[in-house]
């Protein structure tokens, strides 16, 4: 099973490096949103400072919402999403490993490059290293939420924007507790309490989310 | 005695069963909303504080309460939908949908409507207000991805799947919110939190909760019964069915 497992996320992973363009678009959109924000309302430290937190988490999202179309799309289209729902193993376990493969691959990446982004809102260390905490923490949530509006929306011709209305206010708690322990620490406030929430419900996902995914997967297929 | 639940599996008797109790719910569902409402606008006296800006909670509460109820009773019609394999749970499903979010509209605009004098502002990021609106996104949701699939089965079952997601997220998004808000602001109105309300004052809104629930389910029945007929063109009681209500129609052969 273990095996099974690993062979999909070796898989996944094999076709992205594959396709390195796929992979850099939807980091691309995350700096550039950033960049658009101290264009449009100020480009005043204090200001940048105030609003840091929460555009790097809206961009954080968005991103992630752009990367989900490559989740399951191709796989559906060639029928290897069908080759796995047939397979003796289950179901779950097989989209977990996609969905891994899925983060390494986006959330990842934008994990690593929102400390440098977010020095352009004049942050303080301490606010980076609590934001890329916490986008550590939440991404993987934003990314098992994100697979279950994906998989339902498999077989859907320009599902776009469908998706992020089906997608978005499940990933809200995650904004709201990522944003706040993030405003915190940049307020040089104790960022604990919102961080072991994004915690809790990235237990939660982990725990559900590819039992949901699962079960969106095959009413896809059908 | 698992007979009448069977029963209620069969698309021509729940058909015949919510044709006959549509009209009866309707006219109970008016009278009751018409009692809630003159005791609401009339009977009851005006607040202390509020003055007569109160009296839209008589709109507003039940409202609320019915985008919320109405989202459980979608939930669940969708696991029973997935569970026993239920074709007409979906069709309940799919028929509360827009009623639901129709609800979720009217309790935003009497929201409002009703902030507009107390709180000076027609919109105000409370946490109420806030949570209302996600689950009126939520309703989109659903609905548009019924509208994605020309397939009923399959729109069926995708949308089943997102209603128990949603239920599941619902509490937890309702509550992250309140969290949000409590931090960002203070609360502006702790009136209606507060639960002695007056009896003078809550009879009617009692009368216009349960006027609002008959109001729902009455459209529901007519609602699934024309959710019935659709699914079950190609059936022969539905043809039948029809030819009662339209004997001129009858192809005489």
């Amino acid at each position: 099973m273990a095996q099974a497992f690993l062979a999909v996320v070796r898989r996944d992973l094999r076709i992205a490096f594959r396709r390195l363009s796929d992979l850099a678009s939807p980091l691309m959109f995350f700096a550039i949103v950033i960049t658009l924000f101290p264009l449009a309302i100020s480009p005043e430290p204090a200001v940048l400072r105030e609003i840091g937190p929460g555009v790097l988490w809206v961009a954080a999202l968005l991103a992630t919402l752009l990367a989900l179309n490559t989740l399951f799309r191709s796989d559906f289209d060639d029928g290897s999403l069908e080759q796995l729902a047939l397979s003796a193993h289950p179901l779950p376990l097989l989209v977990f490993g996609k969905i891994l493969a899925h983060w390494l691959i986006s959330g990842v990446p934008l994990v690593l490059l929102s400390p440098l982004l977010a020095l352009s809102y004049d942050l303080s260390s301490n606010a980076l290293q609590v934001l890329t905490l916490a986008l550590l923490i939440g991404t993987p949530t934003l990314s098992l939420l994100g697979s279950v509006g994906a998989a339902l929306t498999a077989g859907v011709r320009q599902a776009g924007g469908l998706l992020a209305l089906l997608v978005l206010p499940l990933m809200l708690p995650v904004l709201v507790f990522g944003a706040r322990a993030t405003t915190l620490a940049a307020a040089e406030q104790e960022p604990a309490g919102p961080l072991y929430l994004l915690a809790a419900l990235a237990a939660l996902a982990v725990t559900l989310g590819p039992f949901a995914t699962a079960a969106a997967v095959r009413v896809s297929l059908e | 005695m698992w007979t009448w639940f069977h029963k209620l599996g069969s698309p021509p008797h729940l058909y015949r069963l919510a044709g006959k109790l549509a009209p009866w719910l309707l006219w109970i569902a008016i009278v009751l909303i018409a009692v809630g409402t003159y005791g609401g606008l009339v009977l009851a006296p005006p607040d202390y504080q509020q003055g007569d800006g109160f009296r839209i909670i008589y709109v507003h509460a039940p409202s609320a309460w019915m985008s919320m109820s109405i989202y459980t009773v979608m939930a669940t019609a969708s696991a029973i939908g997935l569970i026993w394999r239920m074709k007409l749970a979906f069709a309940v499903a799919a028929a509360s949908a827009p009623v639901g979010a129709s609800f979720t509209f009217l309790a935003l605009v009497t929201g409002a409507i009703w902030g507009q004098p107390m709180w000076g502002t027609w919109w105000v990021w409370d946490a109420r207000l806030t949570s209302e609106l996600i689950l009126l996104f939520v309703y989109f949701g659903y609905m548009g991805l019924r509208a994605a699939f020309s397939e009923v089965q399959k729109a069926d079952r995708a949308s089943a799947v997102l209603a128990i997601v949603g239920v599941v997220n619902l509490p937890i998004i309702h509550y992250s919110v309140v969290w949000w808000n409590t931090l960002h602001q203070v609360s502006t109105v702790t009136k209606l939190d507060n639960p002695s309300i007056s009896m003078d004052m809550l009879w009617p809104l009692l009368v216009m909760i349960v006027g609002f629930n008959l109001f729902y389910i009455a459209i529901l029945a007519t609602r699934v019964r024309s959710e019935v007929l659709g699914r079950e063109r190609n059936a022969r009681w539905v043809g039948e069915a029809l030819d009662d209500l339209l004997p001129e129609n009858r192809v005489t052969a």
